[in-house]
């Protein structure tokens, strides 16, 4: 990671983190709500648990925020080292007939993303209050990234047909 | 705490309790979240906004927002929106739109929306098919798009709705990609800031009739130009332009039209007697 964020103090880095939960917690939802649809219940139940437990993460960072006042950002304004918010499972890579397994790399990856995050800012040094924090947050993440591959280690990898579907879409005249 | 961040939960205020029933990984499920982003980050009471689409996957948006909708008829959403902002111009009205109702049943329309330069924003979530009615080949379809309606493709020179909307007059014109959600929300915020007819074609794959539309997210990126007021120097731009560049292509000054109707309004009493028999 050689990128930093330039994060300047321990709000502007609370208005990341809250962001950055609040994200991961709708993005799930989002998830959930279109495997339910496409009754996907295993996928969508996970999704589901996924976004209960972002939704957790936004209370801790609420009760860390306190009585702070956070900075206004813009969505762009963001110092994120990709497109969106890091934690944000890509809606991208959704499928209708996906697995946990699948589910469950998309929030690992969504997990990482987070953790490198944190570490970015851990590496740009400056701030002590602001890296302490960053520590903080970094080492939780990596809680995260470590529970999720336990997770992801009950469900092996499905076969390359996984997306074979009987009654597929068809083009039609 | 004060949070003035503009948050998912404050984006998500603008969302209805319909739940979308797209494809999930289509790209429209980022350019609606787009569309609350930027109805966030505006401030915009959902009360004040009004939302009109035609037909198609797309044009599903309205119901899928707290604000006002119209879903309109296949390839009307302009007229209808412009009607709309010339009797309500308080009101921010955004047109939502795929490519075939925006660029096929509503070709014509949507030329005649930029040459009048009516204050409205249209977004065009362009995946170059028709998905909605299963993979017909759509105006912005590649000529050489190979699939089991058109073996061996069109042959058709594809539609290309920037040039379009440069030559005929939009005040706004821009691109962006919903792999890039926030890049995407703030080309709308842009595209509602600026006076006059803003258009934004947002390339938003297509992932049960065009799966090869998932390498786009390998294929966008960034103009590497700025914005410009130059039509002459936007058209040579477009003359260079693979589809994929990303950004603000041209921002104009012309004002937008307006009525500037003095008479009181009519009451829908009295146009329903207009119409009585």
């Amino acid at each position: 990671m050689t990128e930093n964020p330039g994060i300047a103090s321990v709000a502007d880095l609370l208005a990341h983190a809250h962001a950055m939960e609040s994200e991961a917690h709708e993005r799930y939802l989002d998830l959930a709500e279109q495997l339910e649809l496409h009754r996907n219940v295993e996928v969508a139940t996970l999704f589901r648990k996924l976004a209960q437990i972002e939704q957790l993460h936004v209370r801790k960072i609420l009760d860390r925020v306190g009585a702070l006042e956070l900075p206004h950002l813009s969505p762009w304004e963001y110092r994120w080292l990709d497109d969106e918010a890091p934690e944000a499972a890509s809606i991208g890579e959704a499928h209708y007939m996906m697995t946990p397994h699948h589910a469950l790399s998309l929030a690992l990856r969504a997990e990482q993303r987070a953790l490198d995050f944190y570490s970015s800012v851990l590496e740009g040094g400056g701030n002590s209050s602001v890296q302490e924090l960053a520590r903080e947050l970094a080492v939780e993440e990596r809680e995260h990234v470590e529970l999720v591959k336990t997770w992801l280690a009950k469900y092996p990898e499905p076969g390359a047909d996984w997306a074979e579907d009987p009654d597929p879409p068809v083009y039609q005249e | 705490m004060n949070t003035q961040t503009v948050s998912a939960s404050a984006a998500r205020a603008y969302k209805s309790d319909v739940k979308p029933v797209w494809c999930p990984g289509c790209g429209d499920f980022t350019v609606l979240s787009a569309i609350t982003k930027a109805f966030a980050e505006l401030g915009l009471p959902p009360e004040q906004v009004a939302v009109v689409s035609g037909i198609g996957c797309s044009s599903r948006i309205p119901a899928y927002l707290n604000t006002y909708g119209f879903h309109g008829v296949h390839g009307r959403a302009t007229a209808l929106a412009t009607g709309l902002k010339l009797a309500r111009p308080d009101l921010t009205v955004v047109v939502a739109s795929g490519d075939g109702d925006g660029f096929s049943i509503g070709g014509n329309h949507f030329l005649h929306a930029c040459r009048r330069n009516v204050d409205l924003t249209y977004i065009v979530m362009d995946n170059r098919v028709y998905g909605m009615t299963k993979g017909q080949p759509s105006p912005t379809t590649e000529p050489d798009w190979d699939n089991a309606l058109t073996p061996g493709g069109t042959g058709l020179r594809a539609f290309n709705p920037l040039v379009i909307a440069l030559a005929s007059g939009a005040n706004f014109i821009a691109r962006g990609f919903s792999g890039d959600p926030v890049g995407t929300a703030r080309l709308i915020v842009e595209a509602i800031e600026t006076p006059g007819f803003s258009f934004v074609e947002v390339l938003s794959p297509c992932v049960t009739f065009r799966p090869d539309q998932r390498d786009w997210r390998n294929a966008v990126r960034p103009a590497p130009v700025q914005p410009t007021g130059d039509i002459g120097a936007a058209a040579r731009r477009l003359m260079t332009d693979d589809g994929f560049n990303l950004g603000v292509l041209y921002v104009g000054s012309r004002t937008p039209y307006q009525t500037h109707r003095t008479a009181a309004p009519v009451s829908p009493s009295e146009i329903e007697q207009q119409f009585a028999v």
